[in-house]
């Protein structure tokens, strides 16, 4: 410390000894996995070595610890505090959010008119939107409510199935089913949070996910009415209140195309599909802003902040929880009714924990609670692996690395910034004089 | 009868090796009170490199197999401890202090990011191993109907009873496993009267890790196949475990193992094996109803 050239001599040092580290960790990271890779051989195990390949990973792990300690204390240096930009800009934006959301929301009802809104890009819009919803309707649960759920994709997966057999079996049109799956799922929320609402947030966890895998390997084995691992084909694609969308439509019937008058397209299904789905998600939505407001909502949110004091002053917590849990259910299995009638057929495999993971990630990312959060993280999320197309293979594993950088990056979620519920008379605590 | 027996002795041995992934969670969920999602995947990794190693060692003509499972079973404990301890080096420490959910979602991240490594870089193809120890005694046999005890059963039986007697005397006697304790009861006051609280934090996760890799290398041994995604459901069996024996709670880590491992294998003895799991899970949910702490959990008594 005698000069400041031999300060940032020594400073150098260390970081070249804590790049060194990193990268015999990497090494042993990477030699006995990436060095030795297994090759079948007639049946038995052979091992092929690929060492270049674990220098390119040291040596990269090397390089980017150094870039990354420098970066790291050259800024800490010039300026103290550089975090808090996402929440600077947020705090920047507030007054605005009510244009964006218009701006938003009339992007997305033009958005199947535009010029560049190919068939795929309305296909990617309409998924987008399917984990917006799912990712709203988690949020009841776990934003507002403050309970953990990570087995949501079982209600997805009854609503999908139910509506699926409904229509398949009794030939009920898509607007009776839709609220037949709603309450089927709502039923399973309820009758599954029961038991379990009692225990306290981690056990909460473990038994959602692990009835998320029971309803997975229910639907794997039950023959006779899931059809198993085949899943259930023919789903009735829907119609446009009764018109079809066909070419030359039925005996006794009109196509959506000859009724308005218009050139058939394939695309007009999609379009209806677009629209149906952003209704039902703006619903999600406008639901839980108005329930925010209710003497339920407002004691899902207190139960989140402090069930001890929610139970003394007599807000009866199962009860409260319930509620949420069964409201939370009925928009996944809307949203899986939905998702059925889309892709006219369903099987398991789209059940897995992978799709709760991916709705509770949304949820989180986007700053739980946060409703526009939600539709950033929900963009975020599906847009990221759909550009990496290319490298298909490594899809998944930069979606992994995504959440957990982000979750370094921010841990409260992109948007965390969030307005009390309720002020007395505009008191703020924040800005109250001390005692 | 004998059919019964049998059943306990696979139910039992299957319940040991989740018990010992078992701990990984309850360490992990006792001092930092987060659910490590990742661990089932740290599992899978000692079961690959356990199957890389044997397959290195029976290239370079070892034959023995109590030298070549020695080698094995320390470089597997190695490896993994390596990867246990990046792990909470690179996903969990910086957030360390964050909202609750933050380090559950870089769990689940590093969860798919790990399963996904393995994929590209082994292949998604199941990975087969020749058994290298065979036979077993013989405990009653009837004519019509044999109950065996194999070596490989055996084996395991002893080193989990060997690796719980090490591990108890670790957390018991020695200063680390009072340190490990001190962290579990108060992290600030065990920082303030001088326990490394990083330290401790680390090493947990390599403790974990290592008898994770020990758990790997057993299923290697007893079933014969690996493949990248058997971390998850493991992973999910053992927390279930955790949670059935009271999170936090050691012994209840290996109780609650064993339970899980003995109702899959009497359910799919006198039931159907498709419904196991969600028998163990049923296992579970009634438990929590009537013992929300689990069986040797220690009630939590809430202050304001």
């Amino acid at each position: 410390m005698a000069s400041p050239t031999a300060a940032a001599s020594s400073d150098f040092v260390a970081l070249l000894k804590d790049a060194a580290v990193a990268a015999l960790v990497a090494l042993a990271l990477a030699v006995p996995l990436v060095g030795l890779h297994t090759v079948d051989q007639a049946g038995e195990l052979a091992i092929e070595t690929r060492f270049n390949w674990v220098a390119i990973a040291v040596v990269g792990v090397f390089c980017g610890r150094l870039l990354l300690r420098y970066v790291l204390t050259f800024r800490s240096r010039r300026e103290p505090q550089s975090a808090g930009a996402f929440v600077r800009l947020g705090a920047v934006l507030q007054p605005y959010v009510k244009w964006l959301t218009v701006a938003a929301l009339l992007v997305a009802f033009v958005l199947p008119f535009l010029p560049f809104s190919s068939r795929y890009v309305i296909d990617l819009a309409t998924s987008v939107l399917i984990y917006v919803m799912l990712g709203w309707g988690l949020n009841v649960v776990v934003g507002l409510a403050g309970l953990l759920d990570l087995g949501y994709v079982a209600f997805y997966a009854v609503g999908a199935y139910s509506y699926a057999l409904f229509a398949v079996h009794f030939d009920l049109s898509f607007w009776i089913c839709l609220p037949l799956a709603g309450l089927f799922a709502a039923l399973f929320g309820v009758m599954l949070g029961f038991p379990v609402l009692r225990l306290r947030g981690d056990y909460l966890a473990i038994v959602t996910l692990g009835f998320g895998e029971m309803i997975r390997i229910i639907l794997l084995n039950w023959y006779p009415v899931t059809n198993g691992p085949n899943g259930i084909s023919g789903i009735p694609r829907p119609s446009f209140f009764g018109l079809p969308f066909d070419r030359t439509a039925a005996a006794g019937a009109t196509s959506f195309h000859e009724v308005f008058g218009i050139e058939y397209a394939s695309a007009h299904r999609v379009i209806f599909l677009y629209f149906l789905i952003l209704c039902l998600a703006l619903l999600t939505n406008v639901f839980t802003l108005r329930i925010r407001r209710l003497p339920i909502g407002r004691a899902w949110e207190a139960l989140r902040e402090d069930e001890i004091a929610c139970r003394s002053l007599g807000v009866n917590p199962t009860n409260t929880k319930l509620t949420a849990f069964g409201i939370g259910a009925m928009f996944g299995g809307f949203a899986g009714s939905f998702f059925a009638t889309r892709q006219g057929f369903i099987s398991p495999e789209s059940f897995t924990f992978i799709e709760s993971a991916t709705i509770l990630a949304i949820v989180v990312l986007g700053g739980m609670g946060s409703q526009i959060g939600i539709v950033i993280a929900a963009l975020f999320l599906i847009l990221l692996p759909e550009l990496g197309r290319e490298f298909a293979q490594f899809r998944m594993l930069l979606f992994g690395a995504a959440m957990v950088l982000i979750m370094i990056w921010r841990p409260g979620g992109l948007l965390a910034r969030r307005e009390p519920t309720l002020r007395l008379h505009g008191h703020d605590p924040a800005r109250a004089p001390p005692p | 009868m004998g059919y019964f027996i049998q059943q306990l002795i696979n139910g039992l041995t299957l319940g040991m090796i989740y018990g010992l992934i078992a701990i990984g969670y309850t360490m992990v969920y006792g001092i930092i009170g987060m659910i490590n999602f990742a661990h089932g995947e740290i599992y899978m990794i000692g079961a690959f490199i356990s199957i890389i190693c044997f397959t290195l060692l029976s290239a370079a003509g070892i034959t023995s197999v109590p030298l070549a499972l020695l080698i094995v079973l320390v470089v597997a404990m190695f490896f993994t401890s390596v990867y246990g301890w990046t792990l909470e080096r690179v996903a969990y420490r910086p957030l360390r202090g964050a909202p609750r959910l933050a380090p559950l979602i870089s769990a689940i991240g590093m969860s798919i990011f790990l399963q996904n490594y393995v994929q590209i870089i082994q292949g998604a193809r199941v990975k087969p191993m020749q058994p290298i120890i065979h036979g077993g005694i013989t405990l009653l046999d009837r004519g019509d109907f044999v109950v065996g005890f194999s070596y490989i059963q055996i084996l395991i039986w002893i080193l989990t009873i060997v690796l719980m007697i090490a591990f108890a005397l670790l957390i018991g006697r020695t200063a680390l496993g009072r340190s490990q304790r001190a962290c579990q009861q108060d992290q600030v006051m065990a920082a303030l009267l001088g326990v490394d609280v990083d330290k401790v934090i680390s090493l947990t996760f390599v403790i974990g890790a290592a008898l994770a890799a020990v758990a790997g290398l057993m299923v290697t041994l007893y079933y014969g196949v690996v493949d990248f995604f058997i971390g998850f459901l493991a992973g999910l069996k053992a927390f279930t475990a955790a949670v059935l024996g009271g999170i936090g709670s050691l012994p209840g880590a290996i109780l609650g193992g064993l339970i899980l491992g003995l109702v899959e294998a009497l359910w799919s003895a006198y039931f159907t094996t498709e419904y196991k799991d969600v028998a163990a899970f049923s296992i579970l949910v009634m438990v929590l109803i009537f013992r929300p702490t689990g069986l040797l959990g220690k009630p939590e008594v809430e202050k304001v």
